[in-house]
């Protein structure tokens, strides 16, 4: 629980995205792409999701990357190196499939590129074909191109201001490849309005698609259930039954609004930290 | 002439419903003593018949009659492990106090003048431990160079721990949340059990050499299999039930519709109700629904009441139950409580819709009324819909209490490991032994949802299956 290493990928307006490196021997040696930790910072702190982006069985370390948007990510990334956390424990949900697709398009916006890492080196191990398109609002939040390049056959850049790449949303580049090719997989984790726009361009175009959904969680075992989902009407857990689902069927709204019912707390607690 | 029973001393209303502070405090000497002298020490102690463990009743009572409190307290841990625990949260009343010759024939609970064995038990294991007295470890050198992975550290889980540690046997506890107890953490709210109860079980258990690992979620980041292959003789399965059941109603996943797992979680494990101090948020509502007649649907309900208390809304949460009080499975005590604190009851009435407000949050239920028809299988009158009964409650927040099941994801990785129909562990009644060789399992993983008396009583069994495994192994 360890911390061995802190990167700052980047900083846009005093907004960081945060790597830690942690020491977890156990997790390391049994993570598979698309899973997920649970943490605590401190003895007070909230429990909160954070998927894996890449593992290192072999030093035992895990690596994970997060925005610092609310109180406890901005907590996590005061953190140093040699500081420990409270609670780490994983890995949680079940990992993507991993198999030869054939030809596959990845999907990721904003801190979600982060965790699209993973599944685009792994789905390249195995033999796909690998179109990416990545999204940021501009071209200083964007991350990860460069290791996203080394696993993709393809990538296309989109940003909504057009200052680097195309301007434009990933799902308008997406819905391009779509009309021009035939592809057998598209495997997609951003915000959830990024989420649900790439569902219904693929569900147009007949195309299987994997999101990776960022529900609020609590124990992550599967005890609790406020990471409840309906997908094609059905109650499903992220924690335990996901939180790879199928796309076409997640009902986007309920998320959506799941999603923000804390959101006057979190406003409030991060008023308090601003005068720490 | 009986004598009346002796009362047990509570906090105020007013002062309880403001804090999460302990409720019944318990017994003094005097009182006890009182208590103790209304015990008839029958010939043929009945009482004991309904303690799942079969506590000798009747002779702890005797002891304490005498004084001689080292005597009780050690009278009932050879039988039970956790005396301050179990003197807490058994439902005595369907159980040893049923039994009570001073209960009413007939009677589906204890009658009031039934002797408070549990207050009893209570004030003995508080005894013991403000003495503390603890039974001796006594190692067999033969079995100190056996290890034993115990999965789940609830009930179940630290009462297996214990009776194996005593004997030498080397113990590794894994608990997959950060902090130990199992539902008697998460679950159980402090006023019913206070933190430095099962803390001071706890480390005993840490003095006896039991080994605590959190974070640790086996069939994740260890298997079986694994743990075998690590050097571990046998395993013991004490992973509880809980999964939340829904009422698979529309609208159920409205906002600020929680489980009761979910709901109490937030505010027992994760102190929210001391946000933003503690930075786990809950909801609280003016309109607070609990439904379900259970101990976890009680425990719920004066959460509730206390965090509208803690926010200065107006006192406002409702029980909702299908059936009548007397039907309701949660102890008469909690029930009691509920009531004088404020928490209003609905009986007969099941929830049809949930119906919410543009933010997707619940704003009502639409309920149907319903009346008792024949008995089910469970042997309680079944609940029967009116047709047209149908009206609404407002509702800003619910809690759904209606039932928790196993744990899925120790079982789910397992797949050579039996379960039946509802998903518990298959187990030999005799050993509590899985259909994988060396793997033992107790508590509500076995049975469902039970008391912390009957999963204590399946541990023990394991325990004592898994110790003569570990002499045989040995020789």
């Amino acid at each position: 629980m360890k911390i061995i290493n802190k990167k700052i990928i980047n900083d846009v307006g005093g907004v960081r995205i945060v790597q830690l490196d942690i020491l977890s021997p156990d997790i390391a040696a049994k993570a598979l792409p698309g899973q997920f930790i649970m943490l605590m910072v401190d003895s007070q702190g909230e429990r909160i999701p954070l998927t894996l982006v890449d593992t290192d069985p072999d030093k035992g370390v895990i690596s994970l990357m997060f925005q610092e948007a609310g109180f406890t990510t901005r907590q996590l990334g005061r953190l140093e190196p040699n500081d420990t956390l409270y609670s780490l424990v994983g890995p949680l949900g079940h990992p993507t499939q991993i198999k030869k697709f054939g030809k596959v398009i990845l999907v990721g916006g904003g801190v979600g590129i982060a965790e699209i890492l993973p599944v685009a080196r792994a789905l390249k191990a195995a033999g796909n074909q690998i179109t990416t398109i990545l999204g940021s609002r501009n071209k200083d939040l964007l991350i990860l191109e460069k290791e996203l390049k080394e696993s993709s056959d393809q990538i296309y850049i989109m940003t909504d201001d057009g200052s680097y790449g195309r301007k434009g949303f990933t799902t308008e580049m997406l819905a391009e490849l779509l009309k021009k090719d035939k592809y057998d997989l598209i495997y997609s984790v951003g915000p959830i309005p990024m989420m649900k726009r790439v569902a219904m361009v693929s569900k147009e175009y007949n195309t299987p698609t994997l999101v990776s959904l960022n529900a609020l969680m609590v124990d992550a075992t599967g005890m609790c259930g406020c990471c409840r989902v309906s997908v094609f009407g059905q109650v499903k857990f992220s924690c335990v039954d996901g939180p790879d689902f199928d796309g076409a069927g997640v009902d986007w709204d309920e998320l959506e609004k799941r999603n923000k019912v804390y959101a006057a707390q979190e406003k409030h607690i991060c008023q308090l930290g601003r005068h720490d | 002439m009986i004598k009346e029973p002796v009362k047990v001393k509570e906090a105020s209303v007013q002062e309880r419903v403001a804090n999460f502070a302990e409720v019944v405090q318990g017994y003094s000497e005097a009182e006890a003593l009182a208590e103790a002298a209304r015990c008839l020490q029958c010939k043929n102690p009945v009482c004991i018949s309904g303690c799942p463990v079969e506590i000798d009743i009747k002779q702890f009572i005797y002891h304490l009659r005498q004084k001689d409190y080292q005597a009780a307290y050690f009278k009932i841990r050879e039988k039970s492990n956790f005396p301050s625990i179990c003197g807490r949260v058994c439902p005595a009343e369907y159980q040893c106090r049923k039994a009570c010759v001073l209960t009413k024939k007939g009677s589906p609970f204890a009658s009031e003048q039934a002797i408070n064995i549990h207050f009893l038990e209570r004030f003995i294991g508080d005894w013991g431990k403000n003495n503390n007295l603890e039974i001796a470890a006594k190692p067999d050198p033969k079995l100190s160079k056996f290890k034993v992975a115990v999965v789940g550290s609830g009930p179940a889980g630290l009462c297996c721990a214990g009776e194996l540690a005593r004997q030498g046997v080397q113990v590794d506890v894994f608990e997959s949340l950060h902090k130990t107890g199992g539902v008697l953490r998460y679950g159980i709210p402090p006023f019913r059990l206070p933190w430095d109860v099962l803390d001071f079980e706890i480390d005993y258990l840490k003095k006896l050499g039991v080994n605590i690992i959190t974070n640790f979620l086996v069939g994740k980041a260890k298997t079986i299999k694994e743990l075998f292959l690590e050097g571990y003789s046998a395993v013991f399965l004490g992973l509880g039930a809980g999964v939340p059941s829904f009422l698979g109603v529309k609208g159920e996943n409205l906002c600020n519709i929680y489980s009761v797992n979910e709901f109490l979680t937030r505010v027992n494990l994760m102190s929210a109700y001391k946000f933003p101090e503690f930075h786990t948020p809950v909801n609280i509502g003016k309109h607070v629904l609990i439904v379900g007649g259970g101990n976890t649907a009680m425990d719920a309900a004066r959460v509730a009441l206390r965090l509208q208390k803690l926010k200065g809304y107006p006192l406002n949460t409702t029980v909702i139950y299908r059936r009548t009080e007397v039907e309701m499975p949660a102890r008469r005590l909690e029930i009691e409580h509920a009531r004088e604190e404020g928490i209003k009851f609905e009986f007969l009435v099941q929830p049809k819709e949930f119906i919410g407000d543009e933010q997707g949050c619940v704003k009502k239920m639409l309920c149907l009324r319903s009346e008792l028809g024949a008995p089910d299988s469970s042997g309680r009158r079944r609940p029967v819909i009116i047709p047209g009964s149908d009206f609404e409650l407002d509702c800003d927040l619910c809690v759904i209490a209606v039932g928790l099941k196993a744990n899925q994801i120790l079982i789910n990785a397992t797949p050579e490991l039996k379960t039946d129909k509802y998903s518990d562990v298959i187990v030999d009644p005799e050993t509590m032994e899985c259909s994988i060789k060396d793997v033992f399992a107790g508590g509500d993983i076995v049975g469902g949802e039970g008391t912390v008396i009957e999963a204590m009583g399946m541990a023990k069994k394991a325990a004592k299956a898994i110790l003569a495994r570990l002499a045989k192994k040995g020789e």
